[in-house]
This record gives C-alpha cells, structure tokens and sequence, in this order.
C-alpha cells in the first residue's frame, strides 16, 4: 500500500474545486459578479431549481431574497418561468446543472426563450468533466446540444476573471446565453495576462512560434500551464482564449490558423459539437485545409471517480497534452 | 411588490347591463368566433376547426368580458396576459383576437398561408396579442408562472390567464407549474382548461386517463372550479368568482371547462371526433348556417 506517502483520490476531493493545490482562488464569482450586477441593474433577477447552493447563486439569493425565485427540482418551469419573467422586461439568471438545462429542459429553453430571443441567462453548474459522479452529472456533450439552438449564445469561461466580467455582458446583451459555470473555490489565472473578456471576442494570451493553441473554458487555463511546460522541451507554444463558443470569433481564430504552426484545440467537452467542431467548421468554410488536432473528452460514457484521475485518464491533464504535443511534433 | 391584501383589478363589467344583458352580449361574440373560425377552416379545407368551436366560449368569455387589454396597442403593459398554451387552437384565438380588435377581420383569410401572420400554430412572434409560442404541449403553465411574479414583482396589477387543454393534463411540466404557482401564491394566475375529452390518438380516458381532474387541482392547492364550459352563464360566474378572490398573494385559480368539439353546428357535433376534423367542400356553407340558425334561434327563444 502506498497510501502512507500517497493519498488515495476519492470522488468527493475535487468536486468543489478543479483548482490546483496552493493556486490563487476566488470564491462564488458568478454570485457575487451577479449580486454586482444587480445593483446596476434592477431587472435583474434569480433563480435556480434546488440547486442555489451548488451553483453559486446562494449568494444572490442572501442579498436580494425579494428578486431570488426558487422553483423547486423541476427544470421545465425553472426555464419557462425564466421565459415568463422575461417576458414581463425582467432579465433572468436561471442556474442548475448543465445536464439538466441540456438535456431536461431544452423544449422549454428553445421555444420559450430562444425562439422570441428573450434575455433569459441560463447558467449551468458541471459543465463538460467537473465531477466525478458520472454521466448523471457530467455534462460533456452540453455545447454540442446548445449549438444547435438559434439564437442562444454560448460562452465557456475560463477562471474566476472570466466569470465577473461575462456576467454583465450576459445581462446586457439581447436574448439567451448560456454560461458554463465554474462554481466554489474557481482559479484566477486571466489577471496575469493582458485581458479583458470581451462577448463574442477571443483574444490572444500569448504568442509562439511552434504551435498555437485554440482554448475554451477551464482548458485555457491548462493549456497555458502545457505552453510553459512544452517551453522546457524548447516548444514556443502560442495561447489563443475563445470563451465565446457561439457566435464564435473566427477572425481571430482564423488568422492564428493560417499559419505553418501546429494547430491545437483543447476543450472540456466532447470531441463532438463543441470547439473543436467549431474550429474545425470555420477552418473548412474558409477553405484553409489545415489540420487541427483536438484535445477533448471521447465520445463515450466517462468513468465516475476523482476528477485529478479523470482528467489524466482523458487527455485534459497539462501532462497528457503536453505528450500529445510532443508525439505530434515527433 | 404589491400587498398582501391588495386585491386586482376587476373585469370591466359594463355598467348598467343587466346579467341576461351580459350573456347575450358574450354569447354574440362566441357567435362571431366561431363564423370567424369555420372561414378559416375553410380557407386551409381543414385544421382545428372542431376544438375552436368548442372553445369558442370560453374565448368570448374572457376577450368579450374579463381580460384588460388595449386594442390598438397590443403590448400596453398594464394589460392582462392570455397565454395560449395550445398551439393549436390558434385558429379560435385568432378569431378571438379579431373579435376583439386586436387584429382586422379581413386578415384572418390569411390562416395558415404564406408569410401570413397567422400560423397554424400560434407564435408570438407573428402576430400581435400573441404573448408566447405554444404548440409545444404543456409550456404555457411555467410560462405563466413566470410572468405572474414578473408583474408581481414589478408591482403590477395585472392578471395572467393560461389557456390549456386536457391533453396537456399528460405533460410533467403542467403539474411542476401547477405545485410552482401554488408554491409562490401566485393570487394574478387563472388557468382555464378545455376538457373536451380528446386527444390526437382518441378520447383522453383511451389515451392517458386525467380524471379526477378537480380533485388533482384541488390538491395541488389551487382554487377550482368546473362548469359547462359551453354555458356562457356558468362560465361568467365561474371567472367572476376568480376575479373576485384574485389577490397579488394567493391561491391561483383555475376553471375547468367541459366543452363539446364542434359545439353550435350539428353536423359537427355529431360527426366522429377527431383531433384533425375533416370536413367536405360542400360543407362548409352547411356549418355556417346550421351555425347561424342555431344561434338566431337560440336568440329568439
């Protein structure tokens, strides 16, 4: 037994936070981004389906009980009513997890709210692999269901910098959006670049002469820990940040492609409909015939377990992408 | 947010009018609809012909008599919100909706045809007084409840209607609203239901039985009344006694309504039932005046 020296994972280690011990954290930034927001803006109203505590949105709901909605574990009224109070010109965050908006409640999210392009902020708890308890929980093919939805905006943050300043622009823009919530203890990681999270836009982190890759969500942030990583192998790796998932800023992302660099995307979801697909549909379009090697989830049923195991087992780890990249160059 | 005790505004009874005053006047404009309805079936040479006709006074009784509105200003927003959960009745609610003024007579040939207005299925997005986009059985419920704390909220007094079917009764969603509008004392919420007893594959107790639909209302805690819902009378009193116990906080209302497809043309109300009426070229002008006789006559006795 190496349990004296090594501890054993567990589910439950990891499900609060995906942070890497000691890294800089803040807690709750969507809730208190959105308690923020909401005393800019008095349309803004909560609500969550049994879900506030997990979701961040607990913290709202303590500041402002009379705009907070509790609509009980069911998901279809959580998103109509969503739909209703936009009806009436008030601006909703409706939270759960990403597997019950997704796959649950998607009737309701399309025809009540996308379809007459209503501001209803869907905010969705576990996006992609955040725990470890399995396909009940793991919402690994959501952006692949949401894509598909006219109208609806979709945004991957990446860390805790990325969650305050989307969350006003979710508000402030017109019709749906939906966040992919990184909940609990988040990581800060953005504040040490020169960035500002800007709807619709991605930006470039940093630059390289090797490789360049194409990032979404929690998987930037390991993608700049794999460019430092592939920096030790003499392996300039650029960083491109895309948290707009949809409409997505194939400009930008374009314009780092088209180059002889190897080209990389990196998501938290599955290799099906979500980034890759996008960067792969916008390289295409465009008539780059350039290749694109993906980082993502398989397109299967993931394990249940710790969330550190998981990450490795699946290729998200900077260990595994930092091998991926290395056999790619061979 | 409004008061606890503050009670809603109150249907615009007009003043002066006696009850049988009242009921003539609404059952002319369930007559209306219903002729407004039979041309528009007639325009498509088919559609849901039946269930309008049946609905029709539960339509008149509440754009003839309860709801709050502006008619020349569709989106006035102290207005009472009908949300037409049943897609598919549409066609009644358009006929409703020129009733009432909201949308010119002449329009509804339109029904059902290219770049129309009027869809088959009733969207918000393509014709005025259309609050939401039905059709996707059992939304209409949680969308009500989130406009009735919306305008609560924002202080409001306006009141929320949902308009629904028995069919709906099947979806999850109707009963996840039903507990939510209790929940949350949504006093501003009536739902009204047309129990007419059939759904696409046959009669409701055939396909998914609902009954005992009073008492599941009445457990879910909502004040509950069913009446005829073919007997303007009944259906008066029945939206006047949720008028009168309507309350920003409260229990919601909802009137069950038992209503017979095709109502007010035998020809119809004796043929098979069925959810996609057919109904013959030659027929249609029969419809209109059995209709017609049938509610000259009743206006003469």
């Amino acid at each position: 037994m190496s349990t004296a020296t090594t501890p054993k994972l567990k589910t439950s280690a990891m499900i609060a936070s995906f942070a890497d011990p000691g890294q800089k954290t803040k807690s709750a930034p969507f809730g208190h981004a959105l308690v923020k927001a909401a005393q800019d803006n008095d349309k803004i109203v909560g609500l969550t389906a049994d879900l506030g505590k997990y979701t961040d949105m607990h913290i709202f709901a303590q500041a402002f009980p009379e705009r907070f909605f509790q609509m009980g574990m069911a998901e279809q009224l959580l998103f109509g009513a969503a739909a209703g109070l936009a009806e009436t010109g008030l601006v909703p965050f409706a939270s759960t997890y990403s597997v019950f908006a997704a796959r649950r409640a998607y009737d309701f999210l399309c025809l009540d709210a996308a379809e007459p392009n209503l501001n209803v902020n869907i905010v969705g708890g576990l996006p992609g692999l955040t725990t470890g308890y399995g396909p009940s929980h793991q919402a690994t093919e959501d952006m692949a269901i949401f894509r598909g939805m006219p109208n609806l905006t979709i945004v991957d943050p990446c860390d805790s910098l990325d969650i305050e300043q989307a969350v006003p622009q979710l508000a402030a823009s017109e019709g749906p959006t939906y966040l992919r919530l990184l909940r609990g203890n988040v990581p800060t990681v953005l504040d040490e670049y020169d960035y500002t999270f800007e709807l619709g836009r991605a930006k470039v982190l940093r630059g390289g002469n090797d490789v360049v890759f194409i990032a979404s969500g929690l998987m930037t942030m390991r993608a700049l820990q794999a460019a430092e990583a592939l920096a030790a192998h003499h392996v300039d790796v650029a960083v491109v940040h895309a948290p707009t998932i949809k409409p997505f800023d194939t400009a930008t992302v374009l314009a780092e492609l088209n180059t002889d660099r190897l080209a990389v995307t990196l998501e938290n979801h599955s290799m099906v409909g979500g980034l890759f697909e996008t960067v792969a549909s916008a390289v295409v379009t465009a008539g780059l015939g350039k290749r694109v090697v993906p980082v993502a989830l398989p397109d299967e049923f993931l394990d249940a377990g710790a969330l550190p195991t998981l990450h490795e087992r699946y290729g998200l780890s900077v260990q595994r992408i930092v091998a991926q990249v290395l056999a790619e160059l061979a | 947010m409004a008061s606890v005790d503050e009670l809603l505004h109150q249907p615009g009874k007009i003043s002066g009018e006696s009850t049988s005053e009242r009921t003539a006047r609404v059952q002319a404009a369930a007559f209306r609809i219903r002729h407004h309805a039979l041309n528009m079936g007639e325009v498509q040479g088919q559609g849901y012909v039946g269930q309008a006709l049946g609905a029709a006074d539960m339509f008149a009784a509440v754009y003839a008599d309860q709801l709050r509105f502006r008619a020349d200003d569709p989106a006035w927003e102290e207005r009472d919100r009908f949300l037409l959960s049943t897609g598919h009745y549409a066609i009644g609610h358009y006929a409703a909706l020129a009733e009432a003024g909201i949308i010119p007579v002449t329009e509804l040939e339109t029904y059902g045809s290219d770049n129309s207005r009027l869809p088959m299925s009733g969207m918000s997005t393509y014709t005025p007084g259309m609050e939401i986009s039905g059709g996707s059985l059992g939304h209409g419920l949680s969308i009500a409840v989130g406009a009735a704390l919306g305008l609560r909220y924002q202080g409001s007094d306006a009141r929320v209607y949902n308009f629904l079917s028995d069919g709906e009764l099947d979806e999850g969603s109707t009963w996840e609203a039903a507990m939510g509008a209790h929940h949350h004392q949504l006093g501003n919420l009536t739902a009204m239901v047309d129990i007419n007893a059939l759904q696409a594959d046959g009669k409701t107790v055939t396909v998914l039985r609902t009954e005992p639909v009073t008492e599941k209302w009445e457990a879910f805690g909502w004040y509950t009344q069913r009446v005829d819902g073919n007997d303007v009378g009944a259906l008066l009193a029945a939206f006047d006694n949720a008028a009168a116990q309507a309350a920003a906080v409260g229990r919601p209302s909802v009137v069950l309504c038992d209503t017979k497809v095709g109502r007010g043309v035998p020809l119809l109300e004796d043929r098979e039932k069925a959810h996609f009426m057919r109904i013959e070229e030659h027929e249609w002008q029969l419809c209109r005046e059995q209709l017609t006789a049938g509610f000259e006559g009743k206006a003469a006795r």
